[in-house]
C-alpha cells in the first residue's frame, strides 16, 4: 500500500437484486485513496450488500465495480478487508490463534502480538476467543485489519459494541490508514469517528 | 503453501480441542459396532462372515456424521467470508479443509477399526483388509461428502438433505470397500480387484470434490 500510486475505486450504476427483489439500483460513487465514504441509510436499503458486492461476495446485478492503480494480478476481493457484523474467530482457539491464522492466511506481517498490544488484548492473548466480550472480539477484528495490510477497508457497522476508548482506537487506525492513501467505505448509523468522510445515502425501494 | 498450512493447522487444532467434534465419529463408530453383537445373538461365524460389513457401515455412517459441520462453522462465524477474500483458490481451501476434515474424523475410525474387529471375532488377516480398505475408502467419502457439505450451506437449512445427496454416491464405495475387506472371508475374489477399483474411486473423488464443493460454495453465497 502506498507505493503504487494512487488508487481509485469507482462504481457505475451498480444494482443488487436478491431474492427477486431489487435491493438497490443506479447507485454510482467514486473514491480516492486517502478517503472514506460513510454509506447511511435505514435497516434495509442494502448498506451490507453493497459492501459485500464490494468485497466480491456477491454479483452485482447491473453496473460495474473498477479499482484503479491497485496491486496488478490481483483482484478487487484480494485487495479488500471485509468485517462484517460477524467477526469470524473460532471461540476454541486463543485470541493470538486466531489472529495468528488469518495473518498467515492473508499473507500478512507476522507481528501477530504487536498487533494485539495496538488494539489493547495483548494480556489475552491467550485465552481462548470464546471467553470474550462483543466490544474484545470486535477488538481483536481490528487487529486484523492492522496486520494486513490491503488498501480498502469495507467495515459494516465498525463502531457497533466498542466502548469509547475502543472508538477512538478505531478512529485512529481509520485515519492511519487513510493517511497511507487507502480508502474506507463504512456502513454507519452513527458519526464515524473520523473529522471528515463523504456520505452515500441509501434509500429505500 | 503456508495459507493452507494455515487452514490445515487450524482446522485440526478447532476439531480436537474441547467442544470439537473429532470424537463425536469414534464414538458413534463404537456404538454401532458393539450393539450390532449384541442385536445377531451369540453366533461367532456369522459374526466373522458379516464382520467386515459392519465395520464399513459403522465408518460410513460415522463418517456422514460430522459432515455438516465442515462449511457451517465457518459460514455461521463469518470465516467463510474471509476466507474467500485470500489468495489462495477456493478449490485448494476447500480440498485442505477436506484433508483436515479427514485427519481429524476419519484416520481415527481407521485407526480404532482393528480393535473393533477383534470384538466381532475376525483373525488378523481380515482386519488388516479391512483397515487397509477403510484407509484407503474414507477419503473418498470424505471427499464426496464435501460436495454435500457444501450444498447445504448453500441451500438454507440444507443439514437434513446432506444424507440424501451424499448416500447415492457413497454407495459404489462402500460395495467395493467391503467386498476388498471380505475377499479373506468369501475367497470368491481375489483382493486387488474390488482394491482397485476403491483406489479408483478415491482419487476420482479427490479431484472432483474440491472443484465441485467449490462451485458449489461460490454460487451458494449469492
Amino acid at each position: 500500500m502506498g507505493a503504487g500510486g494512487e488508487i481509485r475505486l469507482r462504481a457505475t450504476r451498480l444494482g443488487c437484486l436478491r431474492g427477486g427483489q431489487q435491493i438497490f439500483s443506479n447507485l454510482s460513487f467514486e473514491v480516492a485513496g486517502g478517503e472514506a465514504l460513510a454509506i447511511v441509510g435505514p435497516n434495509g436499503a442494502g448498506k451490507t450488500s453493497l459492501l459485500r458486492i464490494v468485497a466480491g461476495l456477491l454479483r452485482p446485478s447491473a453496473g460495474r465495480l473498477q479499482l484503479a492503480g491497485g496491486g496488478p494480478e490481483m483482484t478487487l476481493a484480494e485487495q479488500v478487508h471485509y468485517l462484517g457484523h460477524v467477526d469470524a474467530h473460532k471461540p476454541a482457539l486463543t485470541v493470538a490463534e486466531n489472529l495468528g491464522f488469518w495473518t498467515r492466511y492473508l499473507h500478512g506481517a507476522p507481528t501477530a502480538s504487536a498487533d494485539l498490544a495496538v488494539v489493547g488484548l495483548a494480556n489475552l492473548a491467550d485465552m481462548p476467543a470464546g471467553i470474550l466480550s462483543a466490544g474484545q472480539r470486535r477488538r481483536l477484528t481490528l487487529a486484523r485489519l492492522v496486520a494486513i495490510a490491503r488498501p480498502i477497508w469495507l467495515l459494516d457497522e465498525p463502531t457497533a459494541a466498542l466502548d469509547a476508548g475502543g472508538q477512538e482506537k478505531l478512529g485512529e487506525l481509520m485515519r492511519g490508514h487513510l493517511a497511507g492513501g487507502g480508502i474506507i467505505l463504512a456502513a454507519t448509523h452513527g458519526p464515524l469517528p473520523l473529522e471528515k468522510a463523504s456520505e452515500l445515502r441509501m434509500g429505500v425501494h | 503453501m503456508d495459507a493452507l498450512a494455515a487452514i490445515l493447522v487450524r482446522d485440526l487444532r478447532v476439531a480436537l480441542r474441547v467442544g470439537g467434534g473429532a470424537l463425536v465419529g469414534v464414538l458413534f463408530f463404537l456404538a454401532v459396532v458393539t450393539l450390532i453383537p449384541f442385536a445377531l445373538g451369540p453366533d461367532l461365524a456369522l459374526l466373522r462372515r458379516i464382520g467386515p460389513a459392519i465395520l464399513w457401515l459403522g465408518a460410513l455412517l460415522a463418517s456422514l456424521l460430522a459432515l455438516d459441520r465442515l462449511f457451517a462453522d465457518d459460514q455461521a462465524d463469518g470465516s467463510l467470508d474471509i476466507l474467500l477474500t485470500g489468495s489462495v483458490p477456493l478449490e485448494l481451501v476447500v480440498g485442505t479443509k477436506a484433508v483436515a476434515h479427514w485427519l481429524a474424523t476419519g484416520l481415527p475410525l481407521v485407526i480404532v477399526s482393528p480393535l473393533l474387529g477383534l470384538m466381532l471375532n475376525l483373525d488378523a488377516r481380515s482386519i488388516a483388509f479391512t483397515a487397509l480398505t477403510l484407509a484407503v475408502g474414507t477419503p473418498a467419502l470424505t471427499f464426496i461428502g464435501l460436495i454435500g457439505a457444501a450444498l447445504a450451506v448453500a441451500i438454507r437449512r440444507g443439514g437434513l438433505l446432506l444424507p440424501i445427496l451424499i448416500l447415492p454416491p457413497a454407495i459404489p464405495v462402500l460395495i467395493f470397500g467391503v467386498a476388498a475387506a471380505n475377499t479373506d472371508v468369501v475367497g470368491a475374489v481375489p483382493f486387488g480387484t474390488p482394491f482397485t477399483i476403491l483406489c479408483a474411486l478415491t482419487l476420482f473423488s479427490i479431484v472432483i470434490g474440491p472443484f465441485a464443493a467449490a462451485a458449489t460454495l461460490r454460487h451458494g453465497l449469492e
